[in-house]
């Protein structure tokens, strides 16, 4: 069974955070990284640049519209995911919760849907 | 078989033969609780004829199995292939053993699962487990038969979609899931408790149910000391049920209620539930709550109750749990041992409270104080701010009866 985890969390304050804090951080994403890999559970994963950085696109009546920052102005940012294979929803929250951010912010858990033909 | 035996099969059967099915269903509760309830449906429109089967509860699970069989064939054939069901092993599976309580138990931590909102876990629980309607729990919880029935269909498709898994949970989360469990049991025992008028019969069966999931927890884990506290402490409330309103509907408070027409055998049951679980698992929250509901059960007029006791007993629920409804009930149980002055002194020390400062029974409590120290200005004052925040009816009736005792007569 299929499921993303996606990591929300206060990028103001994480960029506040001193530079050893970010290097701790940066330390426990790679430890938790490697027991994925190392368990064969990682499907796939990255870290995200910050929410200045996005482009929100639309398209209406055939034109691409673009818009500076992300969709919706929300307290957290989406901050980076992981694809996971897991035995159930209870492994997934097992997993969920070793993630560093989910201390400081919150993880949401998305089973992955099903699509025969894809 | 008339139809009424055929409803109460159904209530007393139906969640172990869903549980039963959902496991051989590779986890599928809707398609489980759907064959099952098509297979009552079978019983009720072959036995009143024919009459029962011998085995009743072999012939509903074989007959559901049936069902299940033909639309996961037709599922198959149409749409996606089947995920964790073994056909072959669903038609050979034996149906004459009863059902195991581990299958039990597997049904009560699935449909209470914290990964489920509290009020969907709640619903789930009284549909699958106890065999209650979707109108019935609408009604018992006083939201619309489309609304639960939504909640209901979006619980089961996200225990399906998200893969909640259908099992015991393992050792290290049980007591934090049993825990989860027995919150879910308690909220519908206080919500059947709850005089909040509605349907009375209705009320009644939420307790009743209530209590009989405890006990099937307590029986299913009988290592476990909290569904033992549990059970004690529900019926030490429910024993006295009856006299808690009088013909009129009005609420009747424990100091004047009918203590003859307590039910001693539920009283009897809960003592010793009381005893065996303080022995088995120590000072609980819940075992605590049931030791202080014992004492109250236990005097034989008010004015014998041994308050004294009740507060050590509030101590060392504060010392668990020291929440700002604990310190209320605490400051009530110090105002009747040690004088209404003590009782005002601790209310005025939890009056800024959030959680209380809204609540009607804060209100309520130091507007009853002030009465018995007559001070009918204070009385008055709070009795009314306790009537602006009630919204039960009997509980308003109760609020407007004092109010009128400190009110000076119109005449006046």
């Amino acid at each position: 069974m299929q499921y993303v985890l996606l990591i929300y969390g206060n990028e103001a304050e994480g960029k506040s955070a001193s530079k050893e804090d970010q290097q701790r951080l940066f330390a426990e994403y790679k430890g938790f990284t490697d027991e994925l890999k190392s368990s064969g559970r990682m499907k796939a994963g990255a870290a995200l640049e910050s929410v200045g950085t996005a482009t929100t696109v639309r398209v209406k009546g055939g034109k691409t519209l673009r818009t500076d920052g992300p969709f919706a102005e929300t307290r957290e940012q989406l901050g980076g995911f992981y694809s996971i294979e897991a035995k159930d929803l209870d492994e997934a929250v097992m997993l969920a919760a070793k993630i560093p951010g989910a201390k400081t912010g919150s993880v949401e858990v998305r089973p992955v849907m099903h699509l025969p033909d894809m | 078989m008339d139809s009424a035996s055929i409803g109460e099969l159904y209530r007393k059967e139906s969640g172990a033969i869903v549980a039963r099915m959902i496991r051989a269903l590779g986890g599928d509760f809707a398609l489980a609780e759907e064959v099952v309830q098509e297979a009552f449906e079978a019983a009720l429109a072959e036995w009143p004829a024919s009459g029962a089967p011998r085995n009743e509860r072999a012939w509903l699970l074989a007959t559901a199995r049936h069902k299940a069989i033909d639309r996961l064939r037709r599922r198959a054939r149409f749409e996606t292939p089947l995920d964790g069901v073994d056909l072959e092993a669903l038609r050979t599976e034996p149906v004459d053993e009863p059902s195991g309580a581990e299958d039990q138990l597997r049904l009560i931590f699935t449909c209470c699962h914290p990964a489920l909102a509290l009020d969907a876990q709640v619903a789930l629980t009284l549909r699958t487990l106890c065999g209650l309607t979707t109108d019935e729990i609408a009604r018992a919880f006083f939201v619309e038969p489309k609304t639960m029935a939504q909640r209901l269909v979006r619980a089961q498709s996200k225990i399906r979609i998200a893969k909640i898994p259908y099992v015991v949970p393992e050792r290290a989360d049980l007591a934090d899931r049993l825990d989860a469990v027995m919150g879910v049991v308690y909220l519908v025992f206080n919500e059947g408790y709850a005089a909040t008028g509605g349907d009375a019969l209705l009320r009644r069966e939420l307790c009743s149910e209530a209590i009989r999931i405890g006990r099937l927890l307590e029986r299913l884990m009988p290592e476990r000391a909290e569904p033992v506290a549990l059970v004690a402490l529900m019926q030490l409330h429910d024993a006295r049920r009856d006299t808690r309103v009088d013909a009129e509907g009005n609420l009747v408070l424990l100091e004047e209620q009918d203590r003859s027409r307590w039910d001693r055998s539920a009283i009897a049951e809960g003592l010793e539930r009381v005893e065996r679980a303080l022995r088995l698992g120590g000072a609980t929250p819940y075992a605590i709550q049931a030791a202080i509901a014992a004492l109250h059960a236990q005097a034989p007029r008010s004015e014998a109750t041994d308050w004294q006791q009740i507060v050590l007993l509030y101590d060392a629920l504060l010392a668990q749990s020291p929440t700002p409804v604990v310190r209320l009930n605490r400051a009530v149980a110090v105002a009747m041992y040690e004088g209404p002055e003590r009782g005002l002194a601790l209310l005025a020390e939890i009056a800024d409270e959030p959680d209380l400062a809204s609540h009607h029974l804060f209100y309520a409590a130091r507007a009853d104080l002030a009465r018995r120290l007559a001070r009918p200005t204070a009385a008055r004052r709070d009795y009314a701010r306790a009537l602006d925040l009630c919204g039960s009816e009997p509980e308003r009736r109760y609020l407007e009866r004092r109010l009128r005792e400190v009110s000076p007569a119109e005449a006046e």
